[in-house]
């Protein structure tokens, strides 16, 4: 490349070109689309060595790696509060969060759509190194592959992470015990209705947005007020909602668990559109709440911590754990009845019965 | 058997369309089924249809009924 | 939201809970029957039997379209939309994975290949229609009354605007006949099986037919009818009032959804219904049988876009499972703990019959809301910890 002049060189049109086949040969399109898309937007030393993988600092004395991975096929790409860029970040960050690590670097591997605007990507790109930067976290190292028009969705994005765990901390879904009080960091029910909102043929207008967004903040107040041992459980209660993540938790640990509905925050508009399509606000997937399952005498001490973090505003106590040999979640109802939580069968779909 | 929400009516559109909201989310759906329907009436929407009005006297009355009920005819029963 | 969340107080609801355990006369038993699934979804979901007491019991009726829809009739479209590939088959959520012949349900067929879509409206399929005209849309309707004037309104203006391309398939049902139905039957004849004291009238099927098509029940079969309306107060009064009928020895219909049920219904919409659609013979409802005269059909002068005059469309019946007791349990007269087949072979994710198909049928309201009344009670009776007051 250096016996060619620079002019010769044409940059990528990144407003006006789409992906093509070549770019995932590993010629000079793929390194030019590395270079003037994913360097630029990433922009650290790792990346700039150019190399095949990311040579890593060893963790402090006393301090264990979590590594956690995600891939990302969200359809509609983009929506309000977000994007699949900034989606591919927050998932494997809250994923070491939750983990009681701090998040540190991140893999991401791209398969991108033949056809697919490069405008559009940059966009993601970009997104997702902003995202990146608010979590502080750096993209160190990547893959870039192509297939054919009507194989891909546009594109699909794969992030892997590593974190650092510092010692003491040992959060684990089977952790839980009887009396343990169950935590919330906030509404329940936006990530999913947004996206709802965009689907052909269920299209309605609010202003319901993604709270997708990196926990590990929420993660390093708690264990800033509370004693390690006190947190048995943390989780990020995204597909299938809180109720599939409680009765995961329920499950592992071998307890039951018992709700308040009226305690568990859902936004008015979350709460009205669910009502038109016929869902179920704990059903709903999130992309940047935080359950904590905690000591009971630590509790308070836990949720305080929570609601003086930006993102725990609404954080709120929704029940706890129980001995049951069924390991049923249930709950009290607003009407003051009682009723299970149970496992979905598959993704909830909105009805007219 | 049939999931059906009252909503407002705050826009009236072209050809028995109208928008209506719920809890701040809009939507727009057909009044084909329902005959002098206005601005700030209440419908009971069913599949993107009003089905009918809500009268709002009565859904007051209702609620004074269910209320009445939570207050003990007479002591000591 | 207005009128919604009003009627899903706490504090009124333990108020009408008084009212009832003062009212219901602790020498006998009473036992209800919801009609309507949204009803038996509303109870289970809120845990409405928790504050009824002991002597007033709920019976889930028959009134669940997806429920009572044959399989065949799910067969039918799946092969229609398998063998066409310009078939677009456009359905309700709730239908997309009832379990139908050979493994196969519309959901699946859409992994084999077939163009199968969910839409919210019958609107959203005309739509389609008229946006693909090298595409043949069939919409797959089904339900009550209340879900059947939508499908009639689009098979007008498709008619209206000559879209060729669009059709329908038929399910629309009738309520009265299914409980007719229940009323006939040899358990609450001459088996005197079925103990049913009264019935709770659907509140959106009433909002279109009225509440005249009651009398006939209460006058001939003496059971009083109270139409209430969709949320768990509604509920609450309507029972009140069955309870003061019953203790009254009266048998009358009542309507506790005033704000949206007048005695007529809605005229508009029953005229565009009749235009469009007619009466079937006769219909099979799954789990109650072939009825007669139950069910609805396009009629001739729309047959352009009758989907089962276009293509040719058969119907196999299928039988359910032979432990299935969906057929005593639609009927009031077995509860789903007492299907062997309930909770074991028989699960939401593999559904054996239709009680089970869809979330408001009995056994699946049972089995996702309150399947943890059947085991012995662990933390059911404490109440549920301080979340009120330390959070």
């Amino acid at each position: 490349m250096n016996t060619v002049k620079p002019a010769y060189v044409r940059p990528l049109d990144l407003s006006k070109g789409h992906v093509d086949l070549g770019f995932g040969a590993g010629g000079r399109a793929m390194a030019q689309l590395i270079s003037e898309l994913f360097m630029r937007a990433f922009a650290n030393d790792f990346l700039a060595r150019g190399d095949d993988g990311a040579v890593l600092p060893a963790p402090a004395a006393g301090e264990r790696l979590v590594m956690a991975t995600d891939a990302h096929v969200v359809s509609p790409l983009s929506y309000p509060g977000g994007d699949i860029g900034s989606l591919s970040v927050h998932g494997t960050v809250n994923d070491l969060a939750v983990m009681g690590a701090r998040p540190l670097y991140l893999a991401a591997s791209f398969i991108l759509e033949e056809g697919y605007a490069l405008a559009e990507l940059a966009r993601i790109v970009d997104s997702m190194a902003a995202a990146a930067r608010a979590a502080g976290v750096a993209v160190v190292t990547g893959d870039t592959k192509v297939v054919e028009q009507g194989k891909g969705d546009g594109v699909f994005i794969t992030t892997t992470g590593v974190g650092a765990l510092p010692a003491g901390r040992d959060p684990g879904g089977a952790r839980a015990r009887s009396g343990d009080v169950v935590l919330l960091s906030g509404r329940i029910g936006d990530h999913g209705m947004a996206i709802m909102a965009q689907r052909e043929s269920l299209a309605f207008d609010s202003e319901i947005v993604s709270d997708s967004a990196p926990i590990h903040g929420l993660v390093e107040a708690l264990y800033a007020a509370v004693p390690a041992e006190a947190i048995r459980v943390l989780r990020d209660p995204t597909r299938g909602g809180l109720a599939t993540t409680l009765n995961e938790i329920a499950t592992q640990s071998g307890v039951g668990m018992e709700l308040d509905e009226v305690a568990i925050p859902v936004s008015p508009q979350v709460h009205a559109a669910c009502e038109l399509l016929g869902l179920d606000p704990l059903y709903v997937a999130n992309e940047g709440k935080l359950v904590v399952l905690c000591a009971p005498e630590h509790a308070g001490a836990a949720l305080a911590a929570l609601r003086a973090h930006p993102l725990g505003a609404e954080a709120a106590r929704i029940g706890c754990a129980t001995a049951d040999p069924q390991h049923f979640v249930q709950l009290r109802t607003a009407l003051g009845g009682r009723r299970m939580v149970d496992w979905i069968a598959g993704e909830q779909l909105p009805r007219i019965c | 058997m049939c999931l059906a929400i009252p909503a407002r009516i705050v826009e009236l559109l072209d050809g028995d369309q109208c928008r209506v909201e719920l809890g701040g989310v809009r939507k727009e759906i057909s009044l084909a089924l329902v005959d002098g329907a206005a601005v700030g009436d209440y419908v009971i929407v069913h599949v993107g249809y009003a089905l009918t009005k809500l009268d709002a006297e009565e859904a007051a009355q209702t609620l004074a009924l269910i209320a009445e009920a939570g207050i003990a005819p007479e002591a000591g029963r | 939201m207005k009128y919604v969340d009003e009627f899903r107080d706490g504090t009124l609801a333990a108020g009408l809970a008084r009212a009832i355990a003062r009212e219901a006369d602790r020498g006998r038993d009473y036992a209800f029957m919801e009609f309507c699934g949204g009803h038996t979804h509303a109870i289970s979901r809120y845990g409405v039997s928790d504050l009824l007491p002991a002597n007033v019991r709920m019976i889930h009726g028959p009134g669940c379209p997806v429920c009572v829809l044959p399989i065949g009739r799910v067969d039918m479209a799946i092969r229609l939309a398998l063998a066409r590939p310009e078939v677009i088959l456009c359905t309700y959520g709730d239908c997309l994975r009832v379990p139908a012949s050979d493994g196969l349900s519309l959901l699946k067929a859409k992994a084999r290949g077939a163009d199968v879509r969910m839409v919210y409206s019958a609107a959203d399929a005309l739509a389609l229609a008229a946006r693909e005209p090298a595409r043949e849309v069939v919409f797959f309707a089904i339900g009550f009354e209340t879900t059947t004037p939508p499908t009639a309104l689009v098979l007008r203006e498709a008619a209206a605007r000559g879209l060729a391309n669009f059709s329908v398939i038929c399910n629309h049902v009738l309520t009265p006949p299914a409980i007719t139905a229940i009323l006939d039957s040899p358990a609450a004849g001459e088996l005197g099986t079925l103990h049913l004291d009264g019935f709770i009238g659907p509140a959106h099927v009433s909002t279109l037919i009225g509440s005249r098509p009651y009398e006939a029940f209460a006058a001939r079969y003496r059971k009083p009818v109270v139409i209430a309306g969709f949320e768990p107060l509604d509920v609450m009064q309507a029972i009140r009032m069955l309870v003061r009928q019953v203790n009254t020895g009266r048998a009358e219909v009542e309507n506790e959804f005033t704000r949206a049920v007048v005695r007529d219904g809605n005229p508009k919409a029953q005229a565009i219904v009749s235009e469009v659609l007619e009466l079937r013979d006769e219909f099979e409802w799954r789990g109650l049988g072939v009825l007669a005269r139950s069910a609805l059909r396009i009629r001739p002068a729309f047959a352009p876009w009758d989907a089962e005059a276009k293509f040719g469309l058969d119907y196999r019946p299928v039988p359910d499972h032979r432990a299935c007791e969906c057929g005593a349990i639609l009927r009031g007269v077995k509860k789903p703990a007492d299907c062997k087949l309930f909770g074991t072979v028989c699960t939401p994710e593999t559904p054996m019959g239709s009680c089970m198909v869809s979330s408001e049928g009995a056994c699946a309201a049972h089995y996702n809301y309150g399947r943890f009344r059947d085991l012995p009670a662990v933390a059911a009776d404490k109440p549920v910890t301080q979340a009120q007051e330390s959070a």
